[in-house]
């Protein structure tokens, strides 16, 4: 098979189809790059207790809304016009889906902020967070990575964040346990804890959704289906 | 925090993407925004006893691409040749209503049919160049009308056979005869040979129809590229070229418009059941 790069993307004879194409792709890129700052300004806002900066991460939920529905729409009527094929179809495809992982990425970086401001409204910087500190540069590196992999279809730095994804999750339990040891053993601390659990679940979650996204991109430059497959079996078929 | 600064705050912080910049480039059409280059009031055509066209009401808009959609005998090519009277040589028809070209009736008595053609162009399913060569093909609409000039002839011929999209092609062999080129050689030759004299709107009557694939996708970019300059109006029994190449389409059926709109809509929303079950395939 061949795989596709910008240039076969930028050589149908219709200017039109090509012109329609990159704007899918201009798009969704700057969707992700829209989602990659509500987490980095989320977690910025827990650590740092800024809770404006906070509300600013809910503002932009609308816009990634929005952004959502119209990317959703661009594809629809790039199929019903276009009538896409081979690397084109997996191109559409794979935006309408990896487009709900970044809506959901947002949601998740919500979520953090609406606990920023919860833990700061009560003071006093609990335990966790240089647990959450850590994971979340890992898995904002995850976002960005996989948005890098979109953009230049690049299968190999695909496969490296779904590995990456499951260090995350070791990770995430580990820290898990210590914060379940340290509720235990102080438990007036429990609803705070708490909430820093919450936190770091959000960006677990972020995490599984960054590696989806990556999957698609594996399927858009590979056409290879690797969801719900052990990573040596996907790295066996993109080395094929 | 006063709700101004609030929300100043916010704006501030949404790091600066305005969502409405990146809108799509062919952003959603309104008929009722457009300008009309033809009108089309009450048009009924019979041939003999047969009615072909009940009536149709409908406006074209100026330069945007226009598809006419339907199965067989729906009028579609009927109410096409309506626009520059090429149904005045069947036998036995009767034209009742108004087709208004720039205000005026096209089946006013004044009206010159010659002049209409050079105003209205129609480019066929089948290719039709002249036994001639590729120059004379494109230079002859031009000497009927008395332009004998070679300078005006020769710039006219290479801006004609440029917009066709041909020039790069033929330009070292334009003395060849015109029988020589391919078949979608050919029609971008027509084609050329109908911009040349300068008309306002482009019939094109399943252009692309007798052609290969590639050829086929040539066209359509070569129609997409045209209507800058004219007001194009289609007609395909390929639903999927309606898809591709319109900006409104028009879905006939047994002499009457059943929808006209906006071809995002049309294709992929559809307001009349009948236009639905014909584009996704449910005509018996």
């Amino acid at each position: 098979m061949s795989e596709p790069t910008h240039e076969t993307h930028n050589q149908h004879i219709s200017q039109q189809f090509n012109q329609n194409l990159s704007e899918l792709r201009n798009h969704f890129l700057a969707m992700g790059g829209l989602v990659q700052r509500q987490i980095t300004d989320s977690v910025d806002a827990l650590l740092n207790s800024d809770t404006s900066l906070a509300e600013s991460v809910a503002a932009t939920e609308k816009s990634v809304d929005e952004m959502e529905r119209m990317i959703d729409e661009e594809c629809t009527q790039i199929i019903a016009r276009r009538q896409p094929a081979a690397s084109d179809l997996r191109l559409v495809i794979s935006t309408v889906k990896m487009i709900s992982d970044l809506e959901r990425i947002g949601d998740e970086a919500a979520k953090i902020a609406k606990m920023a401001i919860k833990l700061s409204d009560e003071g006093k910087a609990p335990r966790g967070y240089i647990e959450v500190r850590h994971i979340s540069q890992r898995v904002t590196q995850m976002v960005s990575g996989s948005l890098d992999a979109f953009a230049r279809l690049d299968a190999n730095m695909a496969l490296e964040i779904i590995r990456e994804d499951s260090s995350v999750d070791a990770e995430y339990g580990s820290a898990i346990r210590s914060l379940m040891t340290f509720m235990m053993e102080d438990p007036r601390s429990i609803s705070q804890v708490h909430n820093v659990l919450w936190v770091l679940r959000a960006l677990e979650r972020i995490g599984d959704h960054a590696a989806n996204v990556a999957e698609y991109v594996i399927f858009m430059v590979k056409g290879e289906d690797v969801r719900h497959m052990k990573i040596a079996e996907a790295e066996q078929l993109i080395s094929e | 925090m006063t709700q101004d600064s609030n929300t100043e705050n916010t704006n501030e912080r949404s790091h600066g993407i305005d969502i409405s910049s990146l809108q799509r480039s062919d952003n959603n059409l309104r008929l009722e925004d457009e300008k009309v280059a033809l009108k089309v009031e009450d048009l009924r055509l019979s041939y003999g006893e047969k009615e072909a066209l009940h009536g149709i009401n409908m406006t074209i808009p100026q330069n945007r691409v226009t598809a006419f959609i339907g199965p067989s005998g729906c009028g579609k090519s009927t109410l096409l040749r309506c626009f520059n009277r090429m149904n005045d040589l069947v036998d036995g028809v009767n034209i009742q209503g108004k087709v208004l070209l720039e205000g005026s009736d096209i089946y006013d008595r004044e009206v010159e049919v010659a002049d209409l053609r050079r105003r209205v162009g129609m480019v066929f399913q089948k290719p039709n160049p002249f036994p001639k060569s590729i120059y004379e093909n494109v230079a002859y609409g031009l000497r009927i009308q008395g332009i004998n000039s070679k300078r005006v002839l020769d710039e006219t011929v290479e801006w004609s056979l440029k917009s066709a999209a041909l020039w790069d092609e033929v330009k070292d062999r334009l003395n060849d005869s015109a029988l020589g080129l391919s078949g979608g050689q050919q029609q971008r030759l027509v084609i050329a040979r109908t911009v040349a004299v300068k008309p306002e709107v482009l019939l094109l009557d399943e252009p692309a129809s007798a052609l290969d694939p590639l050829s086929t996708l040539k066209i359509e970019e070569l129609i997409h590229q045209l209507k800058d300059d004219y007001t194009i109006v289609i007609v395909t029994h390929n639903m999927q070229q309606a898809a591709r190449v319109s900006d409104y389409t028009a879905f006939m059926y047994m002499g009457d418009l059943i929808e006209f709109g906006n071809t995002d809509q049309l294709f992929t929303n559809p307001e009349k059941k009948q236009t639905e079950d014909y584009i996704t395939g449910r005509y018996g």
